[in-house]
């Protein structure tokens, strides 16, 4: 069943579902890189709630104008209005009272919250609204999808996507840099608007298949994904947008291949699960390299302050630099250095002393600058340099190196 | 050994010097990430003096400060204070943070701020009264804001919200007084009202150790500096270590010589 | 409305909702102020998985073992956050977002695995509760409140409830100067020796204590709407923490009365037949509460008054 899905081999809907999915997967993870990049990656928090009356009053007033309350376009276009007004909401508050933006984005996400939930009482009371559905909207529900509702979502992943891509640079330039994006002639406030109009094309296609409490899932998760393996902009965005389309593709196609998977779960556990794994073990901003690396930075800090310890004849204070001193043979156990220990720390004091000439000199200015008491001197200047700073010192020559 | 660090020059401090010692910090390194801010930093504050700690930007003068304090974690190195560890002397310290690492829009008023100098008298639940706030308010008398003590906090200028925590500090009768730049952003007159409580206290025989960054000032306001740029630098009274070559040292010789001249300094 | 009728249907959703309001309101009292806000979403979102674990585990609905899940989900996502943020150095807003969705997406998963049809377990119920539905059979009218044995059969939830509220005042009470002090000035707070760290925790363990009670009763979504609207409005009236605490009590009360009113009784009034979602109602009552105060609230502009 599995491979059946993968390769779209589950029917038409599933398979429209699926590359709705995919579409949506990449469109999602390449806005959501702006939106993380910019500090707001919560703002959707509030978008995808505020959804909630919106589509509840677009069913009432299909209803009550005699039309068929289910039509898809219909309730996305009221979720739309409503998570705009919604936003409206977040930015007022923050810009025109004293409260923070956190604040305000769990203010209007619970209320807007609320209010639908009143007004889905209300239609679970209206005699058309028995079989309404629209509980699907809060987790998603592809199961029993009609054609046309999963020709939407295709369409409109499609849609959403290509915007995306259209506005990708500036963008790009407006999270990497605002001001710098300012100078060049982009009118900032429209891109972070245009960047908040994405995030709340996503919500809205995404409503069907993942639902509107997940959908910030699919937002956030793959641009913080990305951002373990690269330090650029472009290539977040780029493995954002591939993490978040192989997350829908793989999860609306797991879903799909068995009962009781529910779509929208199942892609933000896969996206989460692409997280994890990133988490620990990418290189550089991985936990298992940073661990790694903090441990061999506290040793050699550790070491050098050891070493300079010993070489002005001053007691050694911490357990750990002890342990490391007696491990490389330096010093024993009472602390006293060796033969070995002793040559090591004159070298560690002389280029300490070397430093000291270094940063007290206008000339060397550039080099100063990287000065942080573990460096090696030899890395910053040439040996022509550093002769000429012995001959400064002027102490005694022939120190043990 | 024929070699020896300038911050070393001197004689290196003795058992007693450091069991007296207000404060006592020993091979301090700090790292924000991969680079040591504060490395491997030995410092001992003399009692009953005004000390300076000076460096430039990004020299971990206040890294110091808070590592010393246990406010962040040192990757090695420990502290002393009166000569015993830190977290059973924290009754005789009084800090001023920074004024720009606090939240000042918080829903609080001049009265209550100083009231929290008060805490390890209060404790958990014992009621604040009569004398408390008798205290709190002659603690704001002395920084002279007597006339604000119901305003909100958000409502104070800098100058008078750096006083307002002075005035905390004092409720708290400690013994030694540490500052993290507290004439960063103030008017001349908070200026000289805070400095001339600080006199005040050490004419009391406490403790002054500040975050410093205007150097013209350093002779006038203080009897001894401590010199920082990530390592020490020197250490010792202002005439001693307060030199020429100390600072173009410190400074990476960044200070014009004309700035330089124009301080009171000791030929170094 | 009489007491035959208001006592039996009325006094206990409505006592309840009261509760569970103030006691959401207070600790987010300090999650705002901490800009923390979105912590207490967080907790209300894993409360979910953490039930649904509490059951696969014992097998049964009943409150300790599910208040015991939730409440360890909610300590996990907390750790959960702190780790991403500082192992991953993200930013505390997407640690969270990735935190609680990917734990709700858990919990979905395993309620739908798992065969809980036939309990009274689904994720419509958590998220906006049975309020209307916790009335006490056994009253009569007022006079019951003083018979044990009607007494007797109050509905636990009730119970639950008010030992919740009492745990998160007296929590408030004891440690309000370390909380105050810690949320205003961690650094200073650390020099008189306060575990600032901890203070942290034990705030969010109360949240999640409170979430937790009030959610089987009244639904998540009032869980977060309590712990921001009414503390947020309430910093728009006042510049003292004791008054912005005392504001929050009593617009949490004003929208829990208000809200359960107005969801009973309102669609009434105008002709409809059925009552609406009380919580949802309540939800609604305390947002139009802050947009009145974000209005004409005496203290919603940053800064205050001028310096004279």
């Amino acid at each position: 069943m599995f491979w059946d899905a993968i390769f779209l081999q589950l029917g038409y809907n599933a398979t429209l579902v699926t590359i709705g999915a995919c579409f949506l997967g990449i469109a999602a993870g390449v806005t959501g890189t702006f939106l993380f990049l910019r500090k707001r990656a919560l703002v959707s928090d509030a978008i995808s709630h505020a959804t909630l009356p919106g589509v509840a009053l677009a069913f009432i007033i299909m209803v009550s104008f005699g039309l068929d309350g289910r039509n898809l376009i219909g309730l996305l276009a009221g979720s739309a209005v409503s998570a705009w007004f919604g936003l409206l909401c977040v930015s007022w508050l923050t810009r025109f009272t004293r409260l923070a933006e956190d604040a305000a984005i769990g203010a209007v996400l619970s209320v807007f919250f609320g209010f639908g939930i009143v007004l889905l009482t209300v239609i679970q009371s209206m005699s058309a609204g028995r079989q309404a559905g629209l509980e699907g909207f809060l987790l998603g529900s592809t199961a029993g999808m009609l054609w046309n509702d999963a020709i939407i979502i295709v369409v409109g992943g499609a849609l959403t996507l290509a915007i995306v891509l259209a506005y990708r640079r500036p963008m790009e330039m407006v999270s990497f840099d605002p001001e710098f994006a300012a100078a060049s002639g982009l009118n900032v406030a429209r891109i972070d608007l245009i960047i908040m109009w994405l995030a709340m094309a996503v919500t809205v296609v995404g409503l069907k298949i993942v639902g509107l409490i997940l959908i910030v899932a699919m937002l956030i998760i793959p641009p913080v994904t990305a951002r373990f393996w690269t330090d650029r902009t472009d290539r977040v965005a780029l493995i954002s947008g591939g993490v978040g389309g192989a997350a829908g593709y793989l999860g609306a196609a797991l879903s799909a291949s068995a009962p009781s998977l529910p779509t929208g779960p199942i892609i933000v556990l896969v996206s989460f699960a692409f997280f994890a794994v990133s988490l620990f073990f990418a290189p550089n901003r991985g936990v298992l390299a940073a661990f790694l690396r903090h441990r061999s930075f506290q040793r050699r800090v550790h070491m050098r302050q050891g070493l300079l310890a010993l070489a002005q004849g001053q007691p050694i204070y911490e357990a750990l630099t002890l342990k490391l001193l007696r491990n490389a043979d330096l010093a024993r156990a009472d602390g006293v250095a060796t033969e070995t220990g002793r040559a090591r720390a004159a070298k560690a004091l002389r280029d300490e002393k070397r430093w000291e000439i270094v940063r007290a000199d206008q000339a060397f200015e550039g080099a100063a600058a990287l000065y942080d008491g573990l460096r090696e001197i030899e890395t910053v200047l040439t040996s022509d340099q550093i002769q000429e700073i012995d001959q400064r010192i002027g102490g005694p020559k022939g120190v043990l190196s | 050994m024929t070699l020896e660090l300038a911050a070393n020059q001197g004689h290196s401090p003795t058992a007693e010097q450091l069991d007296s010692s207000p404060l006592a910090v020993r091979g301090m390194t700090v790292s924000y990430g991969q680079k040591p801010v504060v490395f491997s930093v030995d410092m001992t504050i003399v009692e009953g003096a005004m000390t300076a700690i000076i460096g430039p930007n990004g020299a971990g003068k206040s890294t110091l400060l808070k590592a010393a304090l246990g406010i962040v974690k040192p990757l090695s190195g420990q502290s002393l204070v009166f000569g015993k560890p830190l977290r059973s002397q924290r009754h005789r310290i009084a800090y001023v943070p920074q004024r720009a690492s606090i939240d000042w829009d918080f829903p609080t008023r001049v009265i209550d701020v100083v009231l929290m100098g008060l805490f390890r008298e209060l404790g958990l639940l014992r009621r604040v009264r009569q004398r408390h706030l008798d205290k709190a308010r002659a603690c704001l008398d002395r920084v002279g804001m007597g006339d604000f003590s119901d305003r909100q906090i958000g409502q104070l200028s800098g100058g008078q919200q750096q006083r307002v925590f002075l005035a905390r500090a004092l409720a708290q009768d400690a013994d030694l007084y540490l500052l993290d730049e507290p004439f960063a952003g103030v008017d001349a007159a908070t200026e000289k009202a805070i400095i001339a409580v600080l006199k005040n206290l050490r004419e009391e025989g406490k403790t002054v150790v500040s975050v410093h960054h205007d150097l013209s000032t350093v002779p006038e306001y203080f009897d001894r500096v401590f010199m920082i740029n990530t390592s020490k630098i020197a250490e010792g009274t202002v005439a001693d270590a307060f030199t020429a070559k100390n600072l173009d040292k410190t400074y990476g010789g960044r200070l014009a010589t004309a700035h330089v001249d124009q301080l009171d300094l000791v030929a170094g | 409305m009489s007491g035959e009728e208001f006592v039996p249907l009325s006094l206990t959703p409505l006592l309840i909702g009261m509760f569970a309001a103030v006691a959401c309101a207070l600790p987010g009292n300090f999650l705002v102020l901490r800009r923390q806000a979105l912590i207490g979403d967080a907790i209300s979102h894993v409360v979910l998985p953490g039930i649904v674990v509490a059951f696969l585990i014992t097998g049964m609905v009943s409150t300790w073992p599910m208040m015991l899940g939730a409440a360890g989900a909610a300590v996990l996502a907390v750790v959960l956050i702190e780790a991403i943020r500082k192992l991953g150095r993200i930013e505390p807003g997407a640690a969270m977002g990735v935190t609680f969705t990917s734990m709700f997406a858990a919990g979905v998963l395993l309620l739908e695995q798992s065969n809980t049809s036939n309990v009274h377990l689904d994720v419509e119920h958590a998220l906006y509760g049975n309020l209307e539905s916790l009335i006490w059979l056994d009253a009569i009218g007022w006079q019951s409140l003083f018979d044990p044995i009607a007494l007797a059969a109050l509905p636990h939830e009730l119970v639950r409830m008010s030992v919740t509220l009492v745990v998160v005042s007296v929590f408030i009470w004891v440690f309000w100067r370390p909380l105050k002090l810690s949320t205003f000035d961690e650094g200073f707070a650390r020099t008189l020796g306060i575990p600032t760290d901890l203070v942290g925790l034990a705030l969010v363990i109360i949240a999640a204590i409170a979430a937790v009670a009030a959610f089987d009763a009244v639904g998540s979504i009032i869980v977060i709407a309590m712990f921001i609207c009414p503390p947020a409005a309430a910093r728009l009236m006042t510049n003292r923490l004791e008054t912005q605490i005392m504001w929050s009590v009593i617009f949490a009360l004003l929208s829990a009365i208000l809200g359960f009113f107005i969801a009973g009784y309102g669609p009434l009034w105008i002709g409809a037949e059925n009552a609406v979602s009380a919580a949802g109602m309540i939800a609604t009552v305390s947002g139009l509460i802050l947009a009145a105060t974000a209005i004409w609230g005496p203290c919603r502009k940053r800064g205050g008054a001028p310096v004279s």
